[in-house]
């Protein structure tokens, strides 16, 4: 049976929230008998963007993300329920009922990615259903791909193994694999949010002129080991990226060619702007 | 005789319809009346009597009719009562009195309104769904919507995907790629909130007034904005304005009420204040609040004198630069221009899958910012960022490294240009012994001469697409400073020396140019909807010849300058320079209020609610709110919001989704021509009336029904029509008629225009002017008067070429502006080293990127839920604003803590969130809040809503001009450590 699936796509992620009013607009006041009950006006987070900013001026970056309702294969909040109040449907689509919820907080609890929200008013566990039933009704897409602007949203129904293949082909990851939870939600170049870069700009001097010095090369390397090597654009700026935050003492080599070249200790904890180095 | 039986005919067929038709049953029950026709020539005649729901008739005279429609001659008749109308006959007909309507205006409004019943029949629309959902079309100013409607309520308001009904997409191939946009339309954050604002719980239901305002007594203007108010009934408030009108009339004379709108409106070419508002207050008159260019100002004062383009408001040409950049670009800088925040205004994300293939094709981005913006952040690249205020100087360093190493195009400079050599000469500091070199503006920029360098020298090696402000050639941001136009006359300074025209070379971020098709004709909203006005809008030249309707024209000469509307009202007097788009000299002129022979201004008719947000310095407009010089004041809104808790009466007006309107995406018109060219397909959409007006709320046209009625101006102001005949109207007398009938289009609801075959595609911006032809590209501009050679040959100023040294401001002799664009430091920037010492950072206050302008800002609406817009500390959701970490320690301020900003001219309250992205001495924030909410009196304690405007200064940028300068203002912050009181003291209405 082919299953729905969610590929994230963090590059393409600009913050622009459509995604998160798109499903806002969908279920804020809206019943959806046997998907979901209204959602209230405001606080839940059934679909939000998480954000996270790296490094200092003058080389910073900002990426964020749209998190969801994972709709894992090995669902926690389904062993939490009772009465069956959650289950997996045969495409995968993980769905609270909005009945035999009532009263359930365990549900809220048991989920490990924070996605289900507690409305106090109904004295119900609810979250994203992956628009099950607008999927229901003949629409292809859910409403926050459609809203998207950069295409950084794109749900697909798939077998497993093929799931498992796309994944493996484009260096997918999930959240949190590490609990077993076997989420139907797959992000790309999702080290944009884990991993961490250091950068410098070369500089050189002549008749007392400072200029950007570009196309030095520019090794990184760990206990004589290369880790990467890079080039200095026009403005003599390099940048390692995909780092592990806190992999401790590296050393940089700049190389302008002809013996113009220097050598640093660098100790990689957190994405840092190392400054100017002149050569 | 024929004309007798058409008056039977029509009589029969009313006599017919209340015995087939509910609607008609219930319609004709609502009032009793005698209409009588008659034709004066030959004498026939019929009167139709309506009463107890009956309808019967009867030829002849009737002794008593109520409404009387009385034709010239039988030809007259035949035409004005056939179900064919001819408009431009019907108003031929009213201009030499062949046509005569007499009887009370509730009466001919009401009979008007049931022959447009008659000729509607059959109308249907909407496709209905499945599950009891019809799904209905909408426009907005973030994107055309489709409405899915159930039970009377809205259910979901989402983009339209096209099918393959809709007209083609085109496609662009460049370098071994093949491009095309997806085939929808996409919409901006804010219209995706639209439902949750339908249903705010701040909408305005009913009219309400004062409690402490009445008209025959105290009216007690000091307490504006401080009491509550009462409701009441449609019929007296329309009764309390029109009585107002008279008074001021009857008392002051010509120009004591004055109409100000807001920037801004809900979408719709028939309820759109240039529209039905400019035709209402043409038809009683008023004194105007003109609208400074308030998005373009650099550019209208600034670089309008090198290179033109008075009628696009200085912004550049918007032809074909997505096809040229993408195939021969190889650089896109984009200075002070963030097009992932602005949306180009209107265009949802449409640019964005573009600026998405530059990436793919491996094109080099450059970000110019003091704020590290939305789009540098997606799309990577270097960023640089001066000291806000310091770009001119940064530019001229550019200059100063192209012509030392020789990297501009000396023969374009030669043969396009006038001027090079004295502008060269300033550079160089030949003329006044300081050459400007990047180590020269470090010293004003703190970027690092290298970058400079560096910069240029690409910049001088590459094709370079240069992206001024949001559109990538014109509008936002740094010319919106005190050095606006300095900046912006830089920015086209700088093209000059590359040769724009040159392919691969031009202005753009590749927001605007897509290669749509010019020709198709729908108007946009600023060339005049139904308004009829000749002197505010394009009405005359663009739409009349097409859509006849009746001219209007306002009886005053008297306008008030819009920053300067306080001082107008509090101290009685303002000076003024124009947005007038005819030439460039004619913004030289000023203008003086009051005018000669006028009445000062008694009355204030306001239509919207964001100027507390929008307009500088803004406490000033509470004290002018408050003061005696204004004894009535009406505000017309949909939300209770910023201005309107400052009226003395409060209209309800509807949204969009509540009435019937019809508009194209994204097109202004006017001084904002070809703004479609930014959309990746033009929609034109019929915006149905998806669900009925809440509460009383009214639409627009409807309010001004209302008080027309009362003023005896409703035949006027309607000519018999409903807000769907005009709908009708426009889709008869545009392009639409031809592409789609009336009954389809009524149905469906929109129609995407079929795009430009490819070997018919407009060629690039300014390729004619590079190439040195006969200008090709499809644009109403200059006048012909204009050109100073032969027309259609050369650009707008007096040389007609490109001027680094405008003749124009030779003569026009402002201190500020020098034909030589000197760098002349920000009046309150970094120079200012007294106020610095007491006020030592730079407040930026940019369009917001998630509402739009006050539209979709507080109201409860679920924008409020972005924490990127607002956060919620204490119960309480603050409008955000960006700190420097170093200035943030250096004053113990830490991510969402509640910040005072302040200096001499107000406090205001935001949350803190502290961030590399922004350089150090600056804090950026959003202007536009629709929140004003003092936490004590009005005017005189800190407003915790998010007006950061009460902070910003209403000095103009330049002496000789009317141009605002949000962006040069200085503040210092603090943590805000005091309770804020739950309950502000600020008006809540309060039903009685």
């Amino acid at each position: 049976m082919q299953k729905w699936n969610m590929i994230v796509d963090v590059e393409k992620c600009m913050n622009c929230h459509n995604c998160f009013l798109a499903t806002k607009d969908e279920y804020v006041g809206n019943d959806f008998p046997g998907y979901s009950a209204p959602q209230p006006l405001h606080g839940h987070k059934w679909l939000h963007l998480v954000q996270h900013q790296r490094g200092q001026a003058p080389m910073v970056e900002s990426h964020s993300m749209p998190v969801m309702c994972n709709q894992c294969a090995n669902a926690p909040c389904i062993k939490a329920a009772r009465n069956g109040a959650v289950y997996e449907r045969p495409d995968g689509i993980v769905v609270i009922d909005p009945v035999k919820a009532k009263g359930q907080k365990q549900i809220v609890q048991s989920c490990p990615y924070g996605a289900i929200d507690w409305n106090d008013e109904l004295q119900l566990p609810q979250k994203w259903c992956f628009d099950a039933h607008l999927l229901d009704d003949g629409w292809t897409r859910t409403r926050a791909e459609q809203a998207c602007p950069t295409g950084a949203l794109r749900s697909i129904r798939v077998e497993d193994a093929e799931m498992r293949a796309i994944a493996d082909r484009d260096g997918l990851e999930g959240l949190r694999l590490e609990l077993g939870t076997r989420p139907r939600v797959h992000y790309r170049n999702l080290h944009l949010m884990r991993a961490v870069f250091i950068g410098g700009t070369v500089v050189t001097h002549v008749d007392g002129i400072e200029d950007c010095l570009a196309g030095v090369t520019a090794r990184l390397s760990k206990d004589g080991a290369l880790v990467a090597e890079t080039t200095s654009d026009t403005f003599g700026e390099f940048k390692f990226d995909r780092l592990e935050r806190g992999s401790g003492a590296h050393e940089l080599e700049l190389d302008a060619g002809g013996g113009r070249r220097s050598r640093h200790s660098v100790d990689i904890a957190d994405s840092r702007y190392l400054g100017v180095f002149a050569l | 005789m024929k004309i007798g039986i058409l008056m039977l005919g029509l009589a029969q067929a009313l006599r017919l319809l209340r015995l087939t038709n509910t609607a008609f049953r219930e319609r004709f029950a609502e009032k009793n009346l005698v209409v009588q026709l008659k034709v004066l020539d030959c004498g026939t005649a019929r009167s139709i009597t309506f009463r107890d729901g009956r309808v019967s008739s009867r030829a002849g005279i009737h002794p008593a009719p109520d409404v009387v429609l009385s034709f010239k001659n039988a030809r007259v008749a035949a035409k004005l009562m056939s179900l064919k109308p001819d408009h431009r006959f019907n108003i031929d007909a009213m201009k030499n009195f062949t046509v005569d309507l007499d009887g009370p205006d509730e009466l001919t409004v009401w009979f008007a309104e049931t022959i447009s019943m008659v000729k509607a029949l059959g109308w249907r629309y909407g496709t209905r769904l499945k599950g009891g959902i019809t799904r209905y079309t909408g426009n907005t100013n973030g994107g055309p919507v489709f409405v899915y409607v159930k039970d009377g309520r809205i259910v979901r308001i989402t983009p339209i995907e096209f099918d393959a009904e809709d007209g083609e997409t085109w496609n662009i191939r460049a370098r071994g790629k093949s491009f095309s946009p997806p085939r929808m339309a996409t919409v901006s954050p804010h219209t995706l909130a639209s439902k949750s604002l339908v249903y705010s719980k701040e909408r305005l239901l009913h009219p309400m007034k004062r409690v402490d305002f009445d008209p025959k007594g105290e009216r007690n203007p000091q307490n504006r904005g401080i009491s509550g108010y009462e409701r009441i009934s449609w019929d007296e408030a329309a009764e309390i304005i029109a009585e107002e009108i008279r008074r001021v009339k009857r008392t002051y004379g010509p120009g004591a009420l004055a109409f100000s709108h807001s920037a801004h409106q809900s979408w719709g070419n028939v309820n759109y204040h240039l529209s039905s508002g400019f035709r209402f207050f043409n038809l009683v008159g008023f004194t105007k609040v003109h609208s400074n260019p308030s998005s373009w100002e650099g550019w209208y004062w600034g670089a309008t004198h090198h290179w033109g383009h008075t009628m696009r408001l200085g912004n550049g040409e918007v032809f074909g630069q997505v096809e040229d950049c993408l195939q021969n670009s190889e650089m896109i800088v984009f200075w002070s221009s963030d097009p992932e925040a602005c949306n180009g205004v209107y265009a949802g994300f449409e640019g964005t899958v573009r600026r998405q293939w530059a990436k793919d094709l491996g094109m080099t981005f450059v970000h110019i910012d003091p704020y590290h913006n939305e789009t540098a952040a997606w799309l990577g690249g270097k960023w640089i960022a001066p000291r806000p205020g310091t770009d001119p100087a940064l530019a001229q360093a550019i200059c100063h490294v192209w012509i030392t190493e020789g990297l501009y195009d000396k023969w374009y400079v030669e043969n396009r240009t006038t001027g090079f050599d004295e502008w060269a000469d300033h550079i160089m500091g030949r003329s006044d012994g300081v050459p400007k070199t990047p180590e020269w503006a470090e010293g004003e920029t703190e970027v690092p001469a290298r970058d400079i360098r560096a910069l240029a020298r690409e910049w001088g090696k590459k094709k370079t697409y240069l992206g001024a402000g949001a559109f990538g050639n014109g509008f936002g941001g740094a010319c919106r400073t005190a050095t606006g136009a300095q900046w912006a006359r830089m920015m086209v300074i700088l093209m000059a020396m590359q040769g724009y025209g040159r392919p691969g070379v031009n202005m753009g971020n590749l927001q605007s140019g897509a290669p749509i098709d010019f020709n198709f004709w729908f108007p946009g909203y600023a060339e005049g909807g139904i308004s009829g006005d000749l002197q505010f809008t394009a009405d005359g030249p663009i739409t009349y010849q097409r859509i006849p309707h009746i001219m209007t024209m306002n009886n005053v000469r008297q306008q008030i300058p819009r920053i300067n509307f306080p001082e107008a009202i509090t101290e009685g007097h303002a000076t003024g320079y124009p947005t007038d788009v005819a030439a460039i000299n004619s913004q030289f002129v000023p203008y003086r209020y009051p005018s000669p022979g006028h009445s000062p201004v008694r009355m204030m008719y306001k239509f919207g609610a964001s100027q507390f947000g929008t307009m500088n310095n803004s406490n000033r407009w509470i004290r002018a709110y408050q003061s005696p010089n204004l004894e009535f004041v009406v505000n017309q809104s949909i939300w209770n919001e910023g201005e309107v808790k400052f009226a003395d009466l409060i209209l309800p007006a509807c949204t969009t989704f509540e009435r019937w309107d019809i508009g194209e995406w994204g097109s202004g018109g006017g001084y904002a021509p070809q703004y479609y060219t930014q959309n990746n397909h033009r929609v034109v959409v019929l915006q149905h009336k998806c669900i009925e007006p809440l509460g009383e709320s009214k639409s627009d046209y409807q309010i001004y029904v209302e008080i027309a009625k009362k003023l005896g101006l409703s035949a006027l102001f309607t000519e018999g029509m409903t807000e769907l005949d005009w709908c009708r109207r426009i889709w008869e007398g545009s392009d639409l008629a031809q592409h789609i009938s009336w009954k389809k289009l009524l149905k469906r609801g929109y129609f995407v225009v079929p795009t430009e075959k490819e070997h018919l595609r407009v060629e690039t911006a300014y390729r004619w002017y590079y190439e040195g032809r006969r200008k090709t590209v499809p644009e109403l501009q200059p006048l012909p008067a204009d050109y100073t050679e032969k027309f259609l040959e050369g650009l707008q100023p007096q040389s007609g070429k490109f001027e680094f040294v405008p003749e124009s401001l030779k003569k026009a002799g402002d201190p500020d502006r020098p034909p030589v664009n000197v760098y002349i430091p920000s009046w309150e920037g970094s120079k200012s080293h007294d106020l610095l010492a007491k006020y030592p950072l730079q407040l930026l206050s940019a369009h917001p990127r998630y509402s739009f302008h006050s539209q979709a800002d507080g109201k409860d609406g679920i924008i409020n839920d972005i924490e990127w817009h607002r956060r919620e500390i204490g119960g309480y959701r603050y409008l955000i604003c960006y700190v420097n970490p170093a200035d943030a320690a250096a004053r113990g301020i830490r991510t969402d803590d509640v910040i005072r900003l302040h200096n001499d001219r107000g406090e205001v309250l935001f949350a803190a969130f502290v961030t590399e992205r922004v350089r150090r001495g600056v804090i950026r924030t959003y202007e536009s809040s629709a929140l004003y909410e003092p936490i004590g009196l009005p005017g005189r304690s800190p407003d915790r809503g998010g007006c950061v405007n009460l902070l910003t200064n209403h000095r103009s940028q330049i002496r000789g001009g009317s141009s605002m300068a949000p962006n040069a203002c200085l503040v210092e912050m603090e943590p805000w450590r005091e309770p804020v009181a739950t309950v502000p003291v600020a008006a809540e209405l309060a039903e009685v």
